[in-house]
């Protein structure tokens, strides 16, 4: 019997100190990335620093800001822009789709999930997607933001079977009251999947504000379409160029004038304003993440 | 943006889309054969306008870059007419299988999946099965918590952390790997391709592993409280209830996301080896959709990129088709 208990403290003990582990590998970069934004970026090349900055200063974040090289407050505004009008958009066109799919009586019913269906598994790839924007006069307009990417039928299956579970006596009874299709969903539908959309518009956001590859390909060098993860994204590009090696022995021999935007420090500081929006958010909401992903696996 | 996150809509996809299946079924004897007549689609005026819309939408956006794949077998020039432009037939594709770097694109491509395959695919499981044996639910929820938090933000800033971490003045990395006796001097690990797969799968697991374990902590759930009863009376300790109950509890939901993570193995997605490669690596880092972006749009091949996209496309169709047919088979039921 007491070997049994001894054994079971050492299994604990072990997976304990796994999830410590897990705790701190995931959580170290996050720290560090802060305690680097908010180090003096000169002190930064000489290293050490690990989860406090060494010689403390708001400078990296004055310094992104007043740098006139980086259109961050118009990238930034871009990027608040888009995940709201996206989010907006793709929102409200899931859901109505979602609930004419839901109605088993609509008459093309078939013919409108198995256009969608199809979707969901071949898409023609980045060139005709490429020449189709330059052919609608995509390129460099905000709508490429908004338009290809829609529809995501998996959103519209997750806000699909939610209507299905809601009661069909609430719909009937509207009917019967003389209310029409978009009534029953604009009055009657929509107000009873507020959480389902929570969780569909908090996919959406996320997506939007982290996407960069669109820019990159639909936006590049355009002022009008630049947003946050892309400038963090020229960056990195320009910062891999020169190795870090090299700047380090420069700085020692203090023959460096160090590029502002090279520099550790206030590359860390921009990563931090990109991803601040995140990790504020993050605790409050993400429950509903959870929800919509738990959807599909437990009825799956 | 849809076709970039490939691989995460067609595994989340396929778990839904069992769910239609099972619907449509239990609906069949309910619904009767509607007939399509004027009548009725003036009845349901409201929901053709409220989904014609979108299927316009589905055909500009979803299908005209299907018809695209035409490219493949023309010498596509831009500003032509359809009916003007040259057909090649299959000489796209005998240029693509003759390109060296083609080859070497397709090892890079399966290399890093593979990688993905065996750790990325196992490492959720077995977070998921440590996971399940805190007892304490507060804990428990706190870990899981900040696992999948790196989930959430982008291949971007993820690869400006990584970096961090590799620098050679100050990254932990190299800190660690030399207290470690591990590396004798600073490297930078990103400038070496001997490194740069391993730097990828290790990148993705931190970002996704906790994720991923979501499905598998739900799938946990659900097993019968009453077999770990059981097992005790049986006298099994808690490593052995872990491997004989909550294990095979498991196994479905492993089989079908391994077979869908089998389907989807050239979508092994392109972020973040753009994103953390560079001209030293360019050999290992090079992936097909990479490829795709280097000789088709930076260099205006667009037929030649059309058929590296059209080959991965109908592969990658092909694949999941048959994992399907293999999860059909291994009595774990359609997965699509």
């Amino acid at each position: 019997m007491k070997k049994i208990r001894k054994k079971i403290a050492v299994f604990d003990v072990v997976v304990m100190v796994i999830m410590v582990y897990i705790v701190i590998v995931t959580l170290y970069p996050f720290i560090n990335v802060v305690a680097l934004s908010f180090n003096d970026s000169n002190d930064t090349v000489k290293g050490g620093i690990y989860l406090w900055p060494r010689v403390f200063t708001l400078g990296n974040y004055k310094e992104i800001f007043s740098n006139p090289n980086l259109p961050l407050v118009r990238a930034g505004f871009n990027s608040v822009l888009r995940t709201v009008v996206g989010t907006f958009f793709t929102v409200i066109s899931c859901c109505m789709l979602a609930y004419t799919l839901s109605r088993r009586d609509y008459v093309l019913r078939k013919f409108v999930s198995m256009v969608f269906v199809v979707t969901m598994y071949v898409g023609g790839g980045m060139i005709p997607s490429y020449l189709l924007m330059k052919n609608l006069h995509l390129l460099g307009s905000f709508w490429v933001y908004i338009l290809p990417g829609l529809i995501g039928y998996f959103n519209v299956i997750v806000i699909r079977s939610f209507m299905d579970s809601l009661p069909p006596s609430l719909q009937e009874s509207a009917r019967l009251d003389g209310a029409n299709d978009f009534v029953i969903f604009s009055k009657i539908v929509l107000p009873l999947c507020i959480p389902v959309i929570a969780t569909v518009a908090l996919w959406t956001a996320v997506g939007q504000w982290n996407s960069w590859f669109d820019t990159y390909l639909y936006g590049k060098d355009l002022l009008s379409m630049t947003n946050l993860q892309y400038e963090l994204k020229k960056i990195l590009d320009s910062t891999q160029a020169t190795s870090g090696q090299t700047q380090t022995a420069l700085a020692r021999n203090g023959s460096l004038i160090i590029n502002p935007v090279s520099s550790d420090s206030i590359k860390m500081a921009i990563t931090i304003i990109v991803t601040v929006p995140i990790l504020l958010v993050y605790p409050f909401v993400q429950k509903y993440f959870i929800t919509g992903m738990t959807l599909g696996a437990v009825k799956g | 943006m849809k076709t970039f996150y490939n691989k995460g809509i067609s595994y989340r996809g396929g778990i839904c889309m069992q769910n239609i299946i099972r619907t449509k079924n239990t609906n069949l004897g309910a619904s009767k054969k509607q007939n399509i007549t004027v009548k009725k689609l003036i009845e349901q005026k409201y929901l053709l306008f409220m989904s014609l819309p979108f299927v316009i939408w589905a055909f500009v956006f979803c299908y005209v870059p299907l018809w695209g794949w035409t490219m493949a077998f023309q010498n596509y020039r831009p500003a032509t007419k359809f009916s003007e432009q040259k057909w090649v037939g299959l000489k796209q594709f005998k240029l693509l299988f003759a390109d060296d770097t083609f080859w070497n694109v397709m090892r890079n491509t399966l290399g890093m999946s593979f990688l993905a395959l065996i750790f990325g695919f196992t490492i959720p499981i077995i977070f998921a099965l440590l996971l399940n044996e805190i007892k304490s639910t507060r804990y428990k929820k706190i870990v899981q918590t900040i696992s999948y938090l790196p989930h959430f933000v982008s291949w971007v800033i993820v690869a400006s952390i990584v970096t961090t971490m590799l620098s050679t003045d100050g990254g932990i990395v190299n800190i660690v790997l030399m207290k470690l006796g591990i590396l004798h001097n600073n490297v930078s690990l990103l400038t070496k391709p001997t490194y740069f797969w391993g730097i990828i799968t290790a990148s993705d697991i931190w970002k996704e592993a906790g994720w991923g374990a979501i499905i598998y902590i739900a799938a946990i759930a659900g097993i019968d409280q009453e077999l770990y009863e059981a097992a005790k009376v049986d006298g099994a300790n808690r490593f052995q209830q872990m491997l004989h109950i909550t294990l095979p509890g498991i196994k479905p939901t492993i089989v079908v996301l391994l077979v869908l993570s089998v389907g989807s193995i050239l979508n092994t997605g392109f972020e973040k080896q753009m994103l953390l490669g560079n001209p030293l690596v360019i050999d290992y880092s090079r992936v097909l959709d990479l490829y795709v972006l280097d000789y088709g749009i930076n260099m205006f091949r667009y037929s030649f990129g059309t058929a590296i996209g059209m080959f991965k496309s109908v592969v990658s169709l092909v694949l999941v088709l048959i994992a399907n047919n293999i999860a059909d088979k291994l009595g774990e039921g359609r997965v699509l």
